[in-house]
Formats: C-alpha cells, sequence, structure tokens
C-alpha cells in the first residue's frame, strides 16, 4: 500500500506535465517521460558534485540538488518545446507527434551517448524509517524517510502548482489559453509565452520527480523515461486529461493499483497490467475521472 | 525567458548582425548550461569523471547552427517564392517514364543477387523486408493518416504466428505465410475496431501500449513462446525442395534435384528472389488501391474527417480496413523475418523497431510509395556502410525526424497531393 502510494505520486508528478500541455496545446508530449529520466541522471550527478564540494548534511543537499535539478529540467522543457513543437504550431496534427517522438529519441540517444549504456546508481541519502502499527516483532509496516520525503514533497509540489495556476495572474492566462487559444490572444496574452511556461512547469515538475525516485530507488538507466512515460500518461488519461486535480488522482490509482496486482497477481505482468488498464480507460472513457468530454469542432 | 526571438527587425528587413549575435550568444549559453552537466562529467560508480571540453564543443556548435540557419531562413525569406516550375517538370519528366523507371529498377533487383557477396544479400534481404513493413505502415500513416506506434506488435504476431506454428502445429512455411498474414490482420482488426473512433493522439497511445503488452506477454510467457530464448524458425522449401546441404528423410535438396554443386548462397538467392517477388506484388496492391474508392477514402479520411463523414463516409470501417490491410503487411513481413533469420525472440520487436520503421515512412514522405521505398532502403543499407558509427544511429533517427517535420513535412521525395489542376478545370 505504501509502495503503491509513493509510486503514485511519482506518476501523478509527471502526469502533472502530461496534462496540462495536452490541455493547452492539445498534444502527448512523448519527449516528457525523457525529461523526467534526465532529471534522474542530474541529480545523481548533482549529488555526487556536492559531495565532492564537501557538502554532507542530508537536508541540505536534498533540497540543493532539487532546486538545481528542476531548473535544469526546466530548462530542457523549454527547450524541447521551443525546438521541436514551436515551428511546428501551425501545421496539422501528426506533425508535432513524430517530432515529439524525434525529440523523445533525441534525448535517450544523447543521455546514452554521453552517460554510457550500463544502469547507475546513487549511495542512499536517508534510511531508516517509521514503524506504524507494530503487533509484535515481526508485524509491522515500514514506511523509509525517503517514502515519506516522496509523498511530502508531492504533495507539497502539486500544492503550489495549484496555487500558481488558480492564484495567480500567469494561471489565468494558462487557463485563459487552455479554454480558447485564439480568443486569449485577441485579448492580449502571448500564447507562445503561456505554452513556454506550462512546458516549463511540467518538466520541472518532472524534475522532482525525477530526483524524488533517485532519493528514493538509486538506481536508473537512460530507457526509464519510456515506462513510465507511458505509464504517467495512464495516469493523466485515468484521472481526466486537463485536469489537474485528475493528474494526481490517476497516477495515486495507478500507483496502488499496481503494486496490488503485482503483491496479489504477477510480478511480471505488472507493465501488462498498466498498459490494459491505459487500453481499457481509453475505450471505455476517454474523458477519464474528472475530464470533461472533447467535443470535435470544425 | 524569449531567448531565441524572430528579432526586432529593422528597417528594409534583414537583421543587423548585433542581433544575430547576440541571439546565437544567447542560445550558447543555453545550450552550455543544458549540456555541462551531463556531458561534462559522467557518473563513474558514486564518482564523476570530467570531461569539460565535450559541453563547450557542443555549445560552440549550436551558436554557429543558430547564426547559420538564422541567415539561410532569412536568405529564403528575402527570395521572392518562385513557383518551381523545373520541379514540376522534373516531377512530370519521371510520370513519363514511370514504366521504363520501374522496369529498369526491377530488373536491377533481379540480377542484384548474384553480384553482391553473401553478406550484402543478407543486408538486401533485410532491406526488401523493411521495404515490406515500411509499406506496410504507409498505408496507415501515411494514406489514412493514423499514427500507429505499435506496429511492430503485428510484425511480431506474423512472426511468432509462423514460429509457434511450426513448432505446435507443424505448419509449413508456404501455410504459414498467408495464415500469420491472416492472423495479423485479425489481430489488426480486433484492436482497431475499438480503438479507431478515437483521434490521432489517442490512437498513437493505445497503439504503442498495444505494442508493448504483445512484446510484454511474448517475453514472459514462458511456457508457449520461451519467453527471452525465443522459438526456432525453419527455412522455406520450394515444391518439397529442400535448401539445406543434406536433406531429411524423405526429402531432396534443391541441389541434389537439378544437380548443381551446394552452396549456401543458392538458398539466400531463393529467399530474395521469392521476398521482391511478394514486395512487387504489394506495390501493384498499393498502387491500386491508391486508385480505387478504398484508396481515395483512406486520404479523403486523413485530410479531413468531419468533412468526409459529412459526405457519407463511414469512417470506422474505411479506417479499419486500412488498420487491417497495414496489419497484414506488417505480419507478412514478420513471416519473412523469422524464416530469414531463422529464429524469433522478443527483443526484436521493441519500440525503437517501431520507430524505425516510422522513420522510414516519414523521411520517404507519408504516403509516397517510391519515397517510402527508397527510404527503407536507404535507412537499411546506409548503417550497415557506416558500421562505425552504428551508436549515434538512434541520435540521427531522432533528429531526422524532428528535423524532416520542420522543414520537409512531406519527406524528401516532395510528394504531390491529389488535387485539380486549374488547366484540368477550365477544359
Amino acid at each position: 500500500m505504501v509502495n503503491g502510494l509513493v509510486l503514485g505520486s511519482v506518476y501523478g508528478l509527471i502526469a502533472v506535465g502530461y496534462t496540462m500541455v495536452y490541455g493547452i496545446i492539445g498534444m502527448i508530449n512523448f519527449a516528457h517521460g525523457d525529461v523526467y529520466m534526465i532529471a534522474a541522471y542530474l541529480t545523481a550527478i548533482f549529488l555526487a558534485a556536492l559531495t565532492a564540494l564537501g557538502l554532507h548534511a542530508a537536508p541540505m543537499v536534498i533540497l540543493l540538488v532539487l532546486a538545481l535539478t528542476m531548473l535544469v529540467t526546466a530548462l530542457y522543457g523549454w527547450s524541447v518545446e521551443r525546438i521541436a513543437y514551436r515551428p511546428l504550431r501551425a501545421s496539422n496534427r501528426l506533425a508535432p507527434l513524430i517530432s515529439a517522438i524525434g525529440m523523445s529519441l533525441i534525448l535517450q540517444n544523447y543521455v546514452r551517448l554521453s552517460q554510457g549504456a550500463r544502469t547507475q546508481g546513487t549511495p542512499t541519502l536517508l534510511d531508516g524509517g517509521v514503524r506504524l502499527f507494530e503487533n509484535g516483532p515481526d508485524q509491522f509496516v515500514q514506511i523509509t524517510h525517503a517514502q515519506i520525503l516522496i509523498v511530502v514533497t508531492a504533495v507539497v509540489g502539486m500544492g503550489l502548482l495549484w496555487y500558481l495556476i488558480h492564484g495567480t495572474a500567469i494561471g489565468r492566462a494558462c487557463r485563459a489559453v487552455q479554454q480558447d487559444r485564439v480568443m486569449a490572444s485577441l485579448l492580449g496574452v502571448d500564447t507562445d509565452r503561456v505554452i513556454s511556461i506550462v512546458f516549463v512547469l511540467g518538466a520541472g515538475m518532472a524534475g522532482v520527480a525525477g530526483s524524488l525516485v533517485t532519493f528514493n530507488y538509486g538506481s536508473f538507466d537512460f530507457f526509464i523515461g519510456f515506462v513510465t512515460g507511458i505509464k504517467a500518461f495512464t495516469a493523466a488519461v485515468l484521472g481526466g486529461i486537463g485536469s489537474l486535480p485528475g493528474a494526481m488522482l490517476g497516477g495515486v490509482i495507478l500507483g496502488l493499483a499496481e503494486s496490488i496486482f503485482s503483491g496479489f497477481v504477477n510480478t511480471d505482468y505488472k507493465d501488462v497490467f498498466a498498459f490494459s488498464l491505459l487500453v481499457l480507460v481509453l475505450i471505455i472513457r476517454p474523458s477519464g475521472l474528472l475530464g470533461r468530454p472533447e467535443v470535435e469542432k470544425v | 525567458m524569449m531567448a531565441i526571438r524572430d528579432g526586432g527587425e529593422p528597417e528594409g528587413g534583414g537583421l543587423t548582425w548585433a542581433t544575430r549575435l547576440r541571439d546565437a550568444a544567447l542560445t550558447g549559453v543555453i545550450a552550455l548550461l543544458l549540456f555541462a552537466p551531463l556531458t561534462g562529467v559522467t557518473l563513474t560508480g558514486y564518482a564523476l569523471e570530467g570531461h569539460w571540453q565535450r559541453p563547450l564543443w557542443l555549445a560552440a556548435g549550436v551558436v554557429v547552427g543558430r547564426l547559420l540557419i538564422g541567415l539561410f531562413l532569412e536568405a529564403r525569406r528575402a527570395r521572392p517564392p518562385v513557383e518551381s516550375a523545373q520541379a514540376s517538370e522534373k516531377v512530370g519528366w519521371i510520370d513519363r517514364n514511370r514504366p521504363f523507371i520501374l522496369g529498369l529498377a526491377l530488373a536491377c533487383a533481379l540480377i542484384l543477387p548474384w553480384f553482391i557477396g553473401k553478406y550484402w544479400l543478407n543486408v538486401a534481404i533485410l532491406a526488401l523486408i523493411y521495404v515490406l513493413l515500411a509499406l506496410g505502415l504507409n498505408i496507415v500513416v501515411g494514406l489514412a493518416g493514423l499514427l500507429d506506434l505499435g506496429f511492430v506488435a503485428f510484425y511480431a504476431v506474423g512472426a511468432y504466428g509462423y514460429a509457434l506454428g511450426f513448432k505446435y502445429l507443424g505448419l509449413s512455411f508456404w501455410l504459414a505465410l498467408p495464415s500469420a498474414a491472416l492472423l495479423a490482420g485479425l489481430c489488426g482488426i480486433l484492436l482497431g475496431f475499438p480503438v479507431l473512433r478515437m483521434h490521432g493522439d489517442y490512437l498513437a497511445i493505445v497503439t504503442l501500449g498495444f505494442g508493448e503488452i504483445v512484446r510484454l506477454v511474448l517475453n514472459n510467457w514462458m511456457e508457449l513462446t520461451g519467453g527471452p530464448n525465443g522459438v526456432r524458425a525453419p527455412f522455406p522449401s520450394l515444391f518439397g525442395l529442400e535448401f539445406g546441404r543434406r536433406a531429411q528423410p524423405g526429402h531432396t535438396t534443391f541441389h541434389e534435384f537439378f544437380q548443381i554443386p551446394y552452396s549456401s548462397e543458392t538458398r539466400d538467392i531463393f529467399f530474395y528472389l521469392l521476398l521482391l517477388m511478394v514486395v512487387a506484388g504489394m506495390i501493384f496492391v498499393v498502387r491500386r488501391l491508391r486508385r480505387m474508392p478504398l484508396g481515395r477514402n483512406w486520404e479523403a479520411l486523413r485530410e479531413d474527417e468531419i468533412a468526409c463523414r459529412s459526405l457519407g463516409i463511414q469512417p470506422v470501417t474505411v479506417k479499419l480496413s486500412a488498420f487491417g490491410l497495414g496489419a497484414m503487411t506488417g505480419g507478412l513481413g514478420g513471416v519473412f523475418f523469422a524464416a530469414s533469420q531463422g529464429f524469433v525472440n522478443p527483443t526484436s520487436f521493441t519500440f525503437m523497431e517501431s520507430a524505425h520503421i516510422l522513420a522510414m515512412v516519414i523521411l520517404g514522405g507519408m504516403g509516397s510509395t517510391g519515397g517510402v521505398i527508397i527510404a527503407a532502403v536507404i535507412l537499411t543499407v546506409l548503417p550497415e556502410v557506416l558500421r562505425d558509427f552504428a551508436e549515434y544511429r538512434g541520435l540521427a533517427f531522432g533528429m531526422a525526424m524532428v528535423g524532416m517535420m520542420i522543414w520537409r513535412p512531406r519527406g524528401l521525395m516532395g510528394i504531390r497531393r491529389a488535387r485539380f489542376h486549374r488547366s484540368e478545370v477550365g477544359r
């Protein structure tokens, strides 16, 4: 259960990026999962760099690494949009999708070439944990500090994002563009800028997710973005694409479902399970749990 | 925020060198920030290893690239848009001599196997398999405009259909060829039925999920498929004549029957010619289909679904036929792949493979049969020639896909869409 919640928070954080981008420009950002993968690498690199500089206090290091990773991944998100999507704003629906797949290939191979293809690892920063429901020496639920960190950070991050979207001028512009891009631009909203901001925010959130996963599991390779990306997209669809709370909800549901499935049924087929869930949700209820049905207009 | 902008254009058009340089410098700074952490250091265990020159070179490359692209775009904007009469004349020349060119290409392809060695013959076989796959995907993506990211699933169904059919049912190659292709087509229709109601992006992700499901099931279902160990697939025979060095009891080998010395190349040449026949047949079918109402419907649907619906075209049936036909072609490719490798396992059917085939369709120009064939051949042969750069293959594919979408969305060949010409209307 706890594992599912942790996994779900991570999926939720990544799903936010999918859902916001889809809400605003109506395309799946295939490179998003790879931004998350890059975040995992950046975390390990910054961690090693800070350790080399002599910083050892865990809270300090975690905060710094989170901030740095977020910053650089946000920059990656911005560049991806600028290079691969903005020139295609006016073309048909297929072109940006294909360009996104190309971008995803570029990022994967770029990391593979620069960092090597083998699985990398980081030392554990946080060990120990809290024991709950202790009924004797062997019966207890253990929650590690890293898991607590993930859930708390995810909740805080989502809260901040919620405030940003619903409480500030930037957020108002984002929502306006989401509702009607042409109208918003007529009313003086710089839509290109808003789209950039959305990519930056989404990538930043994926950056947080990548950092947190690295803190917790400590091992990653250049291909993790693909599977996690599809799963996070499943979460976004499950919760209703375009909806922020839906993304988080979908993430948690998917995480729980996956950990229950692998705990009670079969670990080998847990990815098959997640993908089947995606296909089923898209067939049965494409608008998701909290989303609005999309009407295609001429 | 807006580091790379179009620049304030001074009077008379064209940017000043100051703006250009500032743009390039800003791009460079961003590139440096992006590249420095990932390429400047390498993780070795828990420690870092510095490669400080790498990000600098990359950033310098980006700066130069940005300057050149800026200048190039400016030059193109400054030039008056020429209605390229030359280009259409060239296309007209190709059109007029089409039978001649096709015949020549076919003749070259026919005599080819006797002049290249065994190694290149195998490459040629692989290239033909990819041509088949790319033609199949071209029906789905290029003609019907449905982005299918799980095409490899049907390829896998074909390959495993043959291998497992042989293992459990004793199906021969000649029986497996149509039945595995039909099976793949059926899978395509079964998958297509529920998903074709959704639009482009969802379809892409569902097919991607489906492709992964197929691969994971093949990988994990040890009892049936042997998991990662794979399954054996035998080589085809010709009218009961085998191509091995020695015949199995009760059979004759090809070289004994015709009283020629045994050579393993005979086998490959036979396979190549067989494949060539299937590919030629496929090209013929696709060319005919494009002129039939069905093909017209595909292309109409690709251009505007709502307009089609209001004209009474059933989108689901039309899409389903494209999906099924594409899947069938993929299945055919799979059978040939299994037979040529003699063995199949799930690692041949990853998403990377789907992306590879998609790259062929895109580079060739979506919907252009000739372009797709050429792209498939080039993309199979080129990596063999450039073996030393094999590492950069994925990177190059990705860049090609993004670059094509931005600069030449209609493919390297520059296909023409069917349209009314003014002269025709006026007549």
